[in-house]
C-alpha cells in the first residue's frame, strides 16, 4: 500500500469524525443556526471522507458554499456539553500525570515514524494519534460512548477557526498560479534590489511583523508574505526554506504580541483579570517582541545561507 | 494590468483589520485573485477545489482532537492545575518562569493549555500577587503590571514554542503553504529550525521575569 493510500485513510477518519460533529450540531436545539453548523460539519465531512472520487470543481462549489454559510452567520459553535467537572476532578487525583502520557506519546511516536521509516510525517502523526488514543482510553477507561462525545465537543468547539489554516494554505496555491508572487516581487524589486541576502532577510521579517499586526493574524500574513517576499527575496536566492517558515513564522508572532487586533491573546487577559490598562499586556510584550525580532533576522541571515 | 491580480491580497488586509468574517474573506480573496488573473469561473472553481484537496494535510490536526477529549474530560487540566499549585515560596518572577518552561514543554508535546482563562488569570496571577506583596502592599498599577506581566508570559511561552509540535496546525500549514509555493519541506524540518527560538525565548524572557521582582524588594 502506497503512502497516499495510507494517508487516505486517516483522511477518511477525520471525516468520520467530522460527521459526528455534524450530527451533534443539527441535534443542538440550543444553537440558532444548527441547520448551518450541522451542514459546515457534514461538508467538510464529505471531502475528507469520499473527496477524493469529487471532481475538483464540486469541492471548489462546496467551499464557496462554507464561505457563503459562514458571511450569513448561519455557522456558530453553538451549546457544547462542558467537561463535569466533579467527575474531572476525581479522575484527576486518580491518574494525575499519566493524563499527559498519551500526547507525549503522540509527539515522540509521530517523530519517531516521520525519521526513522518511509511512510513520512503525515502517516507519523496519523498513526501516532490512533495509538495515543487507544492509550488514552485504556489509561481513562473511556467507554466508545464518551469517546464518541469527547470527540464531537472537540471538533464542534474548534468551530471555522479549524478549517482556516487549511483555506489560507489553499489561498497560497491561487496565489501561485495566479502569479501574485512574481507581481509583488517585481514591485517591491523596484525599491529594494533582489539578491542581497541579509535585505531579503530584513524585508521578509519586517513585513511578517507588520502584516501581522493589521491583519491581527500570521497564519494569514504567512501565506500572503511568504508568496510576496519569502520565496522571492530569500528562498529563490538560495535561503533554506524551512529555515524561512519555521523562523518567519514567529517573526509573525512578534507581530501579534503588538497588536490590538490579535484580541484572543492581547485584549482577553485584560477583560478576564479586569485590568486598568487596556494596553497593558501588549505595553509588557513590546520589548520582548521587538529584542525577538532582531535575534530572528540574525538567526534567519545565518541559518538560512 | 497585472496589478489587478494583487487584488486578492488587499482583500485579505482589509478584511481581517476590519474584522469581517475571516472564512468569507479568504475565500472571495482566492475567488477575487483568480478571475483577476484572467481565469474563467470554471477553472477558479477547480483550482480551488483541487488546492483544497492538496492542503489536506494542514487539517491533520483534527486527529489528535478525540484523545485530547478523552483526557480532558477525565482531568488533564484540573492535574495541571493541582501540580503548579505546589509551587510555593517563590518570587513573583520565579513563578512565571516555571510557568514558562511548563507551557513551552506542554506545547512541543501538543498539550493545548487554554493559558489565559484556565491558568493565568485563576493560577498564576494570585500566585505572583501574594508573592510580590510579601514585603510591602502593591499599588493598584503594580497589581495591573503583575496582571499583564502574567498573561505576557503565557502569550512568549505559548507563540514560541508551539511550532515543536509536529501536528500543530502552525507547522502543518507552513509545510503545505511551501510545497504549493513550489519549494517543500518536511514537517520534521520545521520543528528542527523552530527549537533555536523556542529556546532563546526562554533565555531572554527569563532574565526579563527576573528583574521584574526588583520593584517589590525596595
Amino acid at each position: 500500500m502506497s503512502v497516499n493510500n495510507i494517508l487516505e485513510i486517516f483522511y477518511i477518519l477525520m471525516g468520520i469524525i467530522m460527521i459526528f460533529a455534524s450530527i451533534e450540531s443539527f441535534r443542538d436545539k440550543e444553537n440558532s443556526a444548527r441547520i448551518g453548523t450541522g451542514l459546515f460539519w457534514l461538508i467538510l465531512g464529505i471531502i475528507f471522507a469520499v473527496g477524493k472520487y469529487l471532481p475538483n470543481v464540486v469541492i471548489g462549489l462546496l467551499i464557496v458554499l462554507i464561505g457563503i454559510l459562514s458571511l450569513m452567520k448561519q455557522i456558530k459553535v453553538g451549546k457544547i456539553k462542558e467537561v463535569n467537572k466533579e467527575i474531572a476532578e476525581r479522575s484527576a487525583k486518580k491518574l494525575g500525570g499519566w493524563l499527559f502520557f498519551p500526547s507525549v506519546v503522540l509527539a515522540i511516536l509521530s517523530i519517531l515514524i516521520s525519521e526513522f521509516t518511509n511512510l513520512g510525517g503525515q502517516v507519523g502523526i496519523g498513526i501516532a494519534s490512533v495509538v495515543a488514543l487507544i492509550l488514552a482510553m485504556i489509561i481513562s477507561k473511556a467507554d466508545a460512548k464518551t469517546t464518541y462525545h469527547d470527540s464531537e465537543r472537540m471538533v464542534r468547539s474548534v468551530g471555522t477557526a479549524g478549517v482556516l489554516p487549511q483555506l489560507l494554505a489553499t489561498l497560497g496555491v491561487i496565489f501561485t498560479a495566479s502569479g501574485v508572487g512574481d507581481v509583488t516581487a517585481k514591485t517591491i524589486s523596484g525599491i529594494f534590489p533582489v539578491g542581497n541576502h541579509l535585505l531579503g532577510v530584513v524585508l521578509y521579517c519586517v513585513a511578517m511583523v507588520i502584516f501581522t499586526m493589521i491583519m491581527g493574524n500570521a497564519f494569514a500574513a504567512f501565506a500572503v508574505i511568504t508568496a510576496g517576499i519569502g520565496v522571492p527575496f530569500i528562498v529563490a536566492q538560495g535561503g533554506n526554506a524551512a529555515v524561512v517558515a519555521a523562523i518567519g513564522m514567529t517573526a509573525g508572532y512578534c507581530g501579534t504580541l503588538m497588536t490590538p487586533m490579535a484580541a484572543n491573546f492581547n485584549s482577553l487577559p485584560v477583560a478576564l483579570m479586569e485590568m486598568k490598562d487596556n494596553l497593558g499586556v501588549i505595553k509588557q510584550q513590546v520589548p520582548i517582541a521587538l529584542t525577538m525580532l532582531v535575534i530572528q533576522i540574525i538567526l534567519m541571515y545565518f541559518l538560512a545561507f | 494590468m497585472e496589478y489587478l491580480k494583487l487584488i486578492g491580497i488587499i482583500i485579505i488586509i482589509l478584511g481581517f483589520a476590519f474584522k469581517l468574517d475571516t472564512i468569507a474573506v479568504v475565500v472571495a480573496a482566492a475567488i477575487a485573485t483568480g478571475l483577476a488573473s484572467g481565469m474563467s469561473i470554471d477553472s477558479v472553481l477547480n483550482i480551488l477545489g483541487k488546492g483544497f484537496m492538496d492542503n489536506r494535510m494542514v487539517s491533520l490536526f483534527f486527529l489528535t482532537l478525540p484523545m485530547i477529549g478523552v483526557v480532558e474530560s477525565h482531568g488533564m487540566k484540573q492535574a495541571a492545575v493541582n501540580g503548579i499549585s505546589k509551587i510555593k515560596n517563590l518570587s513573583a518572577g520565579k513563578i512565571f518562569n516555571i510557568y514558562l518552561a511548563i507551557r513551552e514543554v506542554t506545547d512541543a508535546f501538543g498539550i493545548a493549555l487554554s493559558g489565559q482563562v484556565q491558568f493565568i488569570r485563576p493560577l498564576i496571577n494570585p500566585m505572583a500577587q501574594a508573592a510580590a506583596s510579601v514585603k510591602h502592599d502593591l499599588t493598584d498599577k503594580q497589581v495591573d503590571l503583575i496582571k499583564a506581566r502574567a498573561a505576557a508570559t503565557d502569550n512568549f511561552g505559548n507563540f514560541f514554542a508551539q511550532n515543536l509540535f509536529i501536528a500543530s496546525s502552525g507547522v502543518l500549514l507552513m509545510a503545505s503553504t511551501m510545497k504549493s509555493l513550489g519549494h517543500p519541506v518536511s514537517t520534521t524540518s520545521i520543528v528542527l529550525y523552530s527549537i533555536p527560538v523556542a529556546i532563546i525565548t526562554f533565555i531572554i524572557v527569563g532574565y526579563y521575569n527576573m528583574r521584574f521582582d526588583k520593584q517589590f524588594n525596595k
